[in-house]
């Protein structure tokens, strides 16, 4: 019996819970101070968003709402990873790597504020919209990468997803075919631990999810996922490789949902509260801010001035979101097909003439 | 100018806007140095080269995933299902986002794309090669699902679909693949997608029909006419959006409509058609609407499926029967 082939997962971790620096190589971007602060200023406004949308549906001002909390070091450094030009396709509560592109967080109170103008976002236009059908945007991101080989632009597609959405055939699917065709793509699987009720532990026997990648003929990494430095350095590392030609990448995200998995959701009734304060231990905005003041880079003072600015910048989001008005009653017909049929042109007519008491 | 069989003439199509359009490409299992399994795409390869044809994985996710993300990044991917049985993988792909990016987007993205199929039963196909499961896909906001009865028909509304900037189901009627030529200019003159073809002027009764059922209904027009009763006979070929106004006009003319098609009966598309002139026709009609249909079963293996699917018999007797009843 002879080995035909070999492989290994690394993992990859820059700073510890306590804003450590654990390696000696740290990435040109994160010697850019001025940078990371940026960084880490926007994973503060996330957070601040995060729990005034939560508030927002609490008090019945917004529907359903997935919510961020605990991710904002994976989500974040996606976003400021990427280039314009790059298309991203998530899932549903990737917000910090939206807002890095230009989404506002008025956009995502409309979308789960029950307008689908929401998603007609201010971000690139070439970017996906907020996908609930699970890994599915895995292929859109596939199918991206694809266009842009064919065209030989100098473009990657990046596309997230959950633990639980890796268990998903699109999934398999998209890193199977960016490694058949070796396409420019990215995936990032956040890896929560929690798939609303279901452990990671029940998605699959594999070590980590990051080797599905290997299958796939991909390159894959294990990165903390509550590591800003980490998490940057790797995709930086992959978007490079991608946008060159060299492939795709796998990254897994180890992470935590500190959160419910949406407000719907109680997770109370699944994972024990140990678990959950355990996690608090690791969350990343701790650690990113112990790490910039260290460096004497960020300050208690600078922490709670720009607490209190982002509140008031999330509450002039929060305004406008709840001073736009709903969208007439034909706009549920116009955006099926380019030109409206016939048929379902005398349908909006008669939804019109309902509204006028016809 | 060639004569040409329908399987000719999708390929003719595909070529035509393949030359004139340098965002249209081919995607699916065998397109391209096999040609397609019939050939669908035979010589699209050498034409037109890796970038425009392309063999993915053996998965029909894939394709239909890969198809939304292309269209929506401004390809015009024109995706094959190498069978209509096998497209039921690509359903959350097609449902929730081809049909649907415009809509989700308010007009940002949209998916202008071809999902074709070979179609239908009546080849002596293994399991899964020969169903009728347009009414799925008519069901579905945001879709346009058209059905070819004839080489011309299936150039000209290819070009068509292709041409669409929202996602068309486009089925082939496999049956009739091969079946008879007939010539088709390659002139890229495209056909209307939101129009039914009377393909047979009558006065009697009106026979609606789709795919490869146009043949047997034809038939069955013909030996009606023996008998001494003319029959219309429409080609929907474009099943959404429905042009139900040239049904309509020709049911208010022979008050009759007898609708043939090969799919199970309940909720098969007849069953719409039903219910419109229900609505809009009733005062027209003298006699009960009839439908030909399959069975309610799952479409039998070859040794039956012959017994399953419509025939000329089963049109002219349910013909009879309306003009019997009025």
């Amino acid at each position: 019996m002879s080995v035909v082939a070999t492989f290994e997962i690394e993992y990859l971790q820059y700073l510890d819970t306590e804003g450590r620096l654990i390696r000696e190589d740290l990435p040109a971007f994160a010697r850019d101070i001025r940078q990371l602060v940026d960084i880490y200023k926007l994973m503060t406004y996330l957070r601040v968003f995060d729990g005034k949308a939560v508030a927002l549906q609490r008090t019945g001002k917004l529907g359903t709402y997935a919510s961020c909390l605990g991710h904002e070091a994976a989500h974040v450094a996606i976003g400021s990873a990427m280039q314009e030009d790059d298309s991203l396709a998530v899932s549903y509560r990737e917000y910090g790597a939206q807002f890095f592109r230009g989404v506002r967080a008025r956009d995502v109170l409309m979308y789960w504020g029950g307008d689908e103008r929401g998603s007609d976002f201010a971000g690139p236009a070439h970017d996906f919209p907020w996908c609930v059908p699970i890994a599915t945007q895995c292929l859109h991101a596939a199918g991206s990468a694809l266009a842009f080989k064919l065209r030989k632009e100098p473009r990657v597609a990046v596309c997230t997803v959950g633990d639980g959405g890796s268990s998903k055939a699109d999934f398999n699917s998209a890193i199977n075919v960016a490694g058949a065709m070796q396409l420019p793509l990215v995936a990032v699987i956040v890896n929560n631990q929690w798939a609303i009720s279901v452990p990671r532990s029940a998605q699959t026997g594999a070590k980590t999810l990051a080797q599905k990648g290997i299958a796939a003929g991909l390159d894959c990494i294990q990165v903390d996922g509550n590591d800003l430095i980490a998490m940057r350095a790797a995709l930086d590392h992959a978007i490079k490789r991608a946008r060159h030609g060299h492939g795709g990448t796998v990254i897994e995200a180890v992470t935590y949902r500190l959160s419910d998995h949406t407000t719907a959701d109680d997770a109370r009734r699944y994972r024990p509260d140990a678990e959950v304060k355990e996690a608090w231990e690791r969350e990343p905005l701790k650690r990113i801010r112990a790490y910039l003041s260290s460096l004497n880079a960020w300050s208690d003072e600078e922490e709670a001035a720009w607490k209190a600015q982002c509140g008031d910048l999330v509450d002039a989001e929060v305004n406008a979101y709840l001073e736009t008005k709903s969208q007439p009653v034909e706009a549920m017909f116009d955006y099926t097909y380019a030109e409206l049929p016939p048929d379902l042109a005398a349908q909006r007519a008669e939804a019109i003439a309902r509204e006028h008491g016809g | 100018m060639a004569q040409i069989t329908l399987i000719e003439a999708v390929t003719q199509a595909l070529a035509w806007e393949m030359k004139h359009d340098s965002s249209v490409l081919v995607l699916g299992e065998d397109v391209g140095v096999n040609g397609g399994v019939f050939r669908a795409t035979q010589g699209l390869l050498q034409q037109f080269g890796e970038g425009r044809v392309l063999d993915t994985p053996l998965d029909e996710t894939t394709i239909a995933g890969l198809t939304v993300g292309l269209a929506a990044q401004g390809m015009k991917p024109v995706a094959e299902a190498q069978f209509e049985g096998f497209i039921y993988a690509m359903l959350e792909q097609i449902i929730c986002h081809a049909a649907r990016l415009r809509n989700r987007t308010r007009g940002r993205m949209s998916v202008p794309a071809v999902f074709r199929a070979p179609w239908g039963g009546g080849i002596r196909a293994p399991e899964h090669h020969s169903e009728a499961n347009e009414a799925l896909f008519t069901n579905v906001p945001g879709l346009r699902v058209v059905l070819p009865s004839s080489p011309a028909r299936a150039y000209g509304l290819l070009l068509a679909a292709i041409r669409d900037p929202d996602p068309v189901i486009f089925f082939e009627p496999k049956r009739i693949y091969r079946q008879y030529k007939e010539e088709v200019p390659d002139d890229g003159e495209a056909l209307p997608l939101d129009v039914c073809f009377v393909l047979r002027d009558g006065t009697d009764v009106t026979l609606v029909t789709w795919g490869a059922q146009v043949k047997e209904t034809l038939e069955a027009a013909e030996a009606l006419a023996a008998d001494g009763i003319s029959a219309e006979v429409i080609d929907v070929a474009t099943l959404k959006p429905l042009d139900f106004d040239t049904i309509a006009e020709s049911v208010a003319k022979t008050g009759r409509c007898v609708i043939v098609h090969e799919a199970p009966r309940t909720a098969g598309f007849g069953a719409e058609i039903a219910a419109r002139l229900a609505e809009h026709s009733m005062y027209d009609l003298l006699a009960p609407v009839e439908r030909v249909t399959g069975y309610d079963t799952h479409i039998p293996l070859f040794r039956l499926e012959m017994k399953y699917l419509p025939g000329v018999d089963k049109i002219v007797a349910a013909a009879k029967r309306t003009l019997a009843a009025g």
